[in-house]
């Protein structure tokens, strides 16, 4: 981990630095809480729930800015170097990121205000229940490894995107087989592969996060180690 | 193309865009070099090669040693009283404290600009003209001339001067000076070019105009480079070293340096950091 504690001559900088790190916490904490509403949302068909998670995405995208003007207006006034330079550079990044995650929260309230007059089943739905509890430590596991600047648990973050992968193909599989067994599952299944194609865009923009924060602690970039690891790895 | 393309036009291209630092050829070789001002030790074992036709940037805080440094190369610091050098520092393999050396000869292959633009108190002609005269390397006044002339071109200064060659000098602007100092360093066709913080008199108007220079002259000069202005080294330079009381701390690629240096006392000079 990066041991670069001491503090910045110009203490202006150093808390310049820090609101920006704060900036990005905030930002993920909404971004999280999006997914979990945008997802149960669906779930259970509650549309208020979905209308007010559509309301929010608009407060995810104005902190994205905000966290843009920021970085871009240090980058101009303090000239960063070294790690404080990959600390802001890797915050637009991750900013970025978070603001896709949080139209795909939208994309999937705006779906389940689609559904009327219909119920989910449970057997159906429970896959994409516990593909959400994954992503969700997925992109929290993510942020974590940002915020303490740590290069081993971004590994393990970008590592276990395979897993997610491979229960989105096996939850593609059950659904059809559903949707086979019976035509009248067709419609239930159909928004739920989709949310679920969603949550599996979700996992790759927290495997993003994760590389950024492993540039951020190293200044080395992560996409050829992983590269090596999905070699190494069977794929489903 | 100018009468000193052909001089400069060996076997070896400029340092291309993403190319390694290290499959360039070597132009200076300093080894163990250390530099005592009487009992005190200003330099201790500096080893760094200094790559060819690349800018090669020095950084570090005030009394690190960099200008002393710089100083080696050209044996400035012979001229010191008290100033000692031990090590060994080669010029194209050729050690420069060697005693069959002439030193005369070596400040005219190693051409330097100082801090402050310090033109002589002479005509702009004869500011560029004096060194290939004392060197003996121009025979009469048409050749002179050319040199001048492509001297002041070289530093980008000749369309602003080139109607008044004998006037003084000093009548010219700090950044024209500063050129004019260069076009004086040039004009003895130097392989290398020290510069002490060339632009630190400057506004940023002339430091961007000599920085754009600086890149320019790499393609047929080694340029070492003493900045006190991190961006500037960051700009300009494609090897950069860091220096800290008196010790070679790290070098390597300028954008490595800038954006993951290896040690923490680079780390932290050049993010503005107590260390
Ligand atoms: N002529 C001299 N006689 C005695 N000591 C000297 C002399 N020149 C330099 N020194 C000492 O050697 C050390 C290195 O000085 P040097 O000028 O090389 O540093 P520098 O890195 O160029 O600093 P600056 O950035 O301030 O120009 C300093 O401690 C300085 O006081
Ligand atoms: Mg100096």
């Amino acid at each position: 981990m990066t041991t670069a504690k001491n503090e910045h001559i110009v203490s202006s900088y150093e808390e310049e630095l820090t609101l920006l790190a704060q900036m990005i916490s905030e930002m993920g904490g909404m971004v999280e809480a999006a997914v979990t509403d945008a997802t149960q949302a669906l779930l259970k068909l509650d549309h208020p729930l979905a209308q007010a998670t559509i309301a929010r995405d608009k407060m995810i995208d104005e902190m994205q800015r905000r966290i843009d003007e920021k970085a871009v207006s240090m980058i101009a006034r303090r000239q960063p170097m070294a790690a404080d330079l990959r600390m802001i550079i890797t915050s637009i990044h991750v900013a970025n990121d978070l603001e896709r995650v949080g139209d795909m929260a939208k994309q999937v309230s705006r779906r389940s205000l689609q559904i009327e007059g219909l119920s989910l089943a449970p057997k159906f739905y429970n896959g994409v229940k516990h593909m959400t509890t994954l992503i969700l430590h997925q992109l929290q596991a993510a942020l974590d490894a940002y915020a303490e600047r740590n290069s081993a648990a971004a590994v393990a973050v970008c590592n276990s995107d395979d897993e997610i992968d491979a229960l989105h193909t096996s939850l593609f599989r059950e659904l059809l087989t559903y949707m086979m067994e019976d035509p009248r599952n067709i419609t239930q299944c159909t928004h739920l592969l989709f949310c679920a194609k969603s949550l599996e865009r979700v996992g790759d923009h927290a495997t993003n996060i994760a590389e950024a924060a492993y540039y951020l602690d190293t200044g080395k970039h992560l996409s050829s180690a992983v590269e090596d690891l999905h070699r190494t790895q069977v794929k489903v | 193309m100018d009468m000193m393309a052909g001089k400069f036009a060996a076997n070896v291209t400029p340092l291309e865009e993403g190319m390694s630092l290290s499959d360039h050829p070597i132009r200076l070789e300093a080894r163990d070099v250390c530099v005592h001002y009487g009992a005190k030790q200003a330099l201790y074992d500096v080893s760094i090669d200094i790559p060819d036709r690349a800018v090669t940037a020095f950084i570090g805080p005030s009394g690190c040693g960099k200008s002393t440094f710089l100083r080696c190369i050209n044996r400035m610091n012979d001229t010191i009283e008290g100033a000692r050098v031990t090590g060994r520092i080669a010029l194209d393999g050729e050690d420069v404290y060697d005693r069959s050396l002439d030193v005369v000869e070596l400040r005219a292959r190693v051409g330097m600009v100082f801090q402050k633009p310090n033109p002589f108190p002479k005509s702009i002609f004869e500011n560029v003209a004096y060194g290939p005269k004392i060197h003996g390397m121009v025979r009469n006044k048409a050749e002179a001339e050319e040199v001048v002339v492509s001297s002041l071109k070289r530093a980008g200064l000749f369309e602003e001067v080139k109607d008044r060659l004998h006037e003084p000098g000093t009548g010219l602007s700090g950044g024209q000076q500063q050129r004019l100092c260069i076009a004086r360093a040039i004009a003895t066709r130097p392989e290398v070019l020290l510069m002490d913080e060339p632009c630190s008199a400057l506004d940023p108007i002339a430091t961007a105009i000599i920085e754009e220079l600086i890149d320019e002259l790499r393609e047929n000069f080694t340029i070492v480079i003493v900045t006190h202005s991190m961006q500037q080294a960051a700009r300009v330079s494609q090897k950069t070293a860091f220096f800290h009381l008196g010790k070679l701390i790290e070098e390597g690629d300028t954008a490595n340096i800038f954006t993951n240096p290896a040690k923490k006392q680079t780390q932290d000079y050049i993010m503005g950091r107590i260390g």
